[in-house]
């Protein structure tokens, strides 16, 4: 199936999606649909297999929150269920902090449309991303999250986004998050795959940092052979904002991270942080593109890749200095190793400087496992394994301290170890994505 | 313990040790002494099983067993600790981690199980007291930012973890200012046991006044030309290495 037939598709089926979803979403798809119709069709090679899109909205039959259980220790969230791209409310909801509001967006976009509207698709670029465009054409749905002025949301906010089915399935949501002055969230998205077919999500999360507010993102991808993933993150940063961002693959097959943060007022700060590991012939594509356009913005980039087997990375990491940005700093850095000769690495550290007092640098490196280290390890009796693994876990080790859930923080530690073992990285009690089906 | 037999060694295609014979007993130390070049630290290296140099012949037994048939981590399981001149910096792994995989690999070894996490600090902590290493060292990098002192009082402190049948000290001086060599050299002597032995590497002099040796070998372009008493080095610190290249 290529590009035209979904569009033939969204003509067809455009009265269904559009009574089943919202107004805010529906007045993104008329500039979605006229941006693919002019793009061109091979620009979007992941859309060629035939893969069914859920117009009708059917459920499925099991409760997701009984049948699949993230298993994080003690994390203590909030947790909602995407599975597919439909929303499940959580029927054990823990009360919210006053004026907060999580819900689904299509809800949100209904009852609370004022909090959806000036928002909605503002920061996405549907001409320039045919990814972009697809999801503004087809997103019926995602998770909307509301924080007021001051609030402070202690827990974090847990999504799952899980890919479930028997048939080749496409799942496109849209996510709104938006924050405003001097409130507090965390959300951690898990992204997770189950079972023999081909899933694709295309999955676009917005996120509004107001002023002074405190925002953390964390991504976890944990998915299964036959899956592509394509997830655009947009952040737009005000004035004295802080936002930490990592981004973490431990299991995919195919993955295109694409993040956009505008750091759009002054003293705003970024943190983005990613880690990737790759084996057999997964491949990870991390493209962000950071944007200082205010004067004493801060942005800091790292991201880290362990590759073996076949296995491609990619990372293309923009940064620009904007000519009002004076007196901003940014540092950007991207370091890899590949274990096996056969892995490969791409990398574009990017740093454009249009203003002239500022402090910026960028680098990356493509490596193998420091073999004095490893000799001297050997020298005191640890196996080989277990050096080569206590070796790539300190590789990730400073990306792994900038994840400020210390819940999340220990179980990304053993999962890593896991999955630098190659053992199971799925969830302990896991229904659905482990061995324990 | 450890027999060395017409042991040649090359690296990068350079034979740098050229038939060394040595035999050491258990409860002996020997040093061995020369001047720069002369294969010292090849000789460590090989012994450890390092994999830039190449065994072009000879053969090297310990307590029984073909040495060179052992990949380098069987070595240290068997009972070989080699104090490295230049210990090697790991950011990211900690102290703890490192040496709990290494105890518990050697234990495994044994067939005995795992310590569990209070013993093996229990171990750390009375270990640690050997070498006078401080309380924070547990949850530091391997080496990392370590001064030239606190590297080698923390090879020291591996060695007492992982009681070594033979150690090699290679070099274990350099480096160190007269406190810390003290300390390091008292920490080697309260390991000292009728059942293990040891072999200091040093330039000079100085280390052998706190590690006594038994037998003082003289390597010089790659061959042991000389072998004595522990007044060996104080003749060597007299004269100079000069007196043997004639």
């Amino acid at each position: 199936m290529i590009l035209q037939e979904y569009i033939k598709l969204f003509n067809e089926f455009r009265s269904v999606i559009e009574s089943n979803s919202s107004e805010a979403l529906n007045a993104l798809r008329e500039s979605g649909l006229q941006a693919l119709e002019g793009a061109d069709g091979k620009a979007l090679k992941e859309y060629e297999t035939d893969f069914g899109l859920n117009f009708q909205r059917y459920t499925i039959q099991n409760d997701p929150y009984k049948l699949f259980t993230c298993d994080i220790p003690n994390i203590g969230a909030y947790l909602y269920y995407i599975v597919n791209d439909t929303f499940y409310a959580n029927p054990q909801q823990q009360p919210l902090p006053a004026g907060v509001i999580i819900c689904s967006l299509k809800e949100a976009a209904q009852n609370h449309s004022e909090l959806v509207k000036p928002y909605l698709g503002r920061q996405m670029h549907i001409n320039d991303n045919p990814n972009e465009a697809l999801n503004a054409m087809l997103a019926q749905d995602g998770l909307f999250v509301y924080v007021p002025k001051n609030v402070q949301v202690e827990k974090p906010i847990q999504l799952v986004n899980l890919m479930y089915g028997n048939v080749d399935i496409m799942a496109v949501a849209h996510n709104l998050i938006v924050l405003e002055e001097g409130a507090k969230a965390q959300v951690l998205v898990c992204d997770h795959s189950s079972g023999k077919v081909k899933y694709l999500a295309n999955r676009v999360t917005e996120v509004f940092v107001g002023k002074n507010a405190v925002y953390d993102h964390y991504k976890v991808e944990n998915t299964t052979e036959g899956m592509t993933n394509v997830c655009s993150l947009l952040i737009d940063q005000q004035e004295g904002s802080e936002v930490v961002s990592n981004i973490i693959t431990l299991n995919n097959c195919q993955t295109l991270n694409t993040i956009k943060a505008g750091l759009n007022a002054p003293h705003a700060s970024l943190s983005l942080c990613g880690m990737c590991f790759l084996d057999k012939t997964q491949h990870v594509s991390n493209d962000t593109e950071i944007l200082h356009h205010k004067p004493d913005t801060n942005s800091f980039e790292s991201f880290k890749y362990i590759l073996d087997d076949e296995s491609k990375g990619n990372f293309y990491g923009m940064i620009k200095v904007l000519p009002d940005a004076q007196k901003s700093v940014a540092m950007q850095t991207n370091k890899n190793i590949c274990i096996s000769n056969d892995a490969q690495m791409r990398t574009m550290p990017q740093l454009e400087i249009y203003a002239d007092d500022v402090k910026c640098n960028h680098g990356a490196t493509v490596g193998q496992l420091d073999d004095t280290a490893l000799f001297y390890m050997l020298s005191r009796g640890i196996s080989k394994d277990e050096a080569k693994m206590l070796l790539m876990s300190a590789f990730v080790y400073d990306v792994l301290e900038k994840v400020r859930i210390p819940a999340l923080k220990d179980r990304l530690k053993l999962l890593i170890e896991r999955r630098l073992r190659k053992e199971n990285t799925s969830c302990d009690s896991c229904m659905i994505c482990g061995s324990k089906k | 313990m450890l027999k060395i037999e017409n042991l040649h060694a090359s690296v990068g295609g350079k034979e740098i040790l050229r038939g060394i014979n040595l035999e050491i007993k258990a409860g002996e130390v020997h040093a061995i002494m020369g001047p720069n070049g002369s294969g010292k630290s090849t000789l460590s290296a090989v012994l450890a099983g390092h994999p830039a140099y190449t065994v072009t012949e000879g053969s090297v037994t310990f307590c029984g067993k073909d040495l060179l048939a052992m990949p380098p981590e069987v070595r240290s399981r068997e009972g070989l600790f080699l104090s490295f001149q230049y210990p090697v910096e790991i950011p990211g792994v900690s102290m703890v981690n490192f040496m709990r995989a290494a105890v518990n690999e050697h234990r495994k070894h044994k067939n005995l199980p795992p310590l569990s996490a209070t013993d093996f600090l229990k171990l750390m902590r009375e270990k640690k007291e050997v070498v006078e290493l401080d309380n924070r060292l547990a949850n530091r990098s391997v080496n990392e930012g370590f001064s030239g002192g606190e590297k080698k009082r923390n090879e020291i402190f591996q060695m007492a973890m992982l009681e070594p049948k033979l150690s090699i000290l290679d070099e274990t001086d350099s480096g160190l200012d007269i406190d810390a060599l003290r300390i390091v050299a008292s920490g080697v002597n309260k390991l000292k046991s009728p059942d293990t032995a040891s072999i200091v590497i040093t330039h000079y002099q100085r280390l052998l006044d706190y590690i006594v040796p038994d037998v003082v070998h003289i390597l010089y372009k790659g061959q042991i030309v000389k072998t004595a008493g522990k007044e060996l080095a104080l003749l060597l610190e007299e004269k100079g290495y000069d007196w043997i290249k004639d």
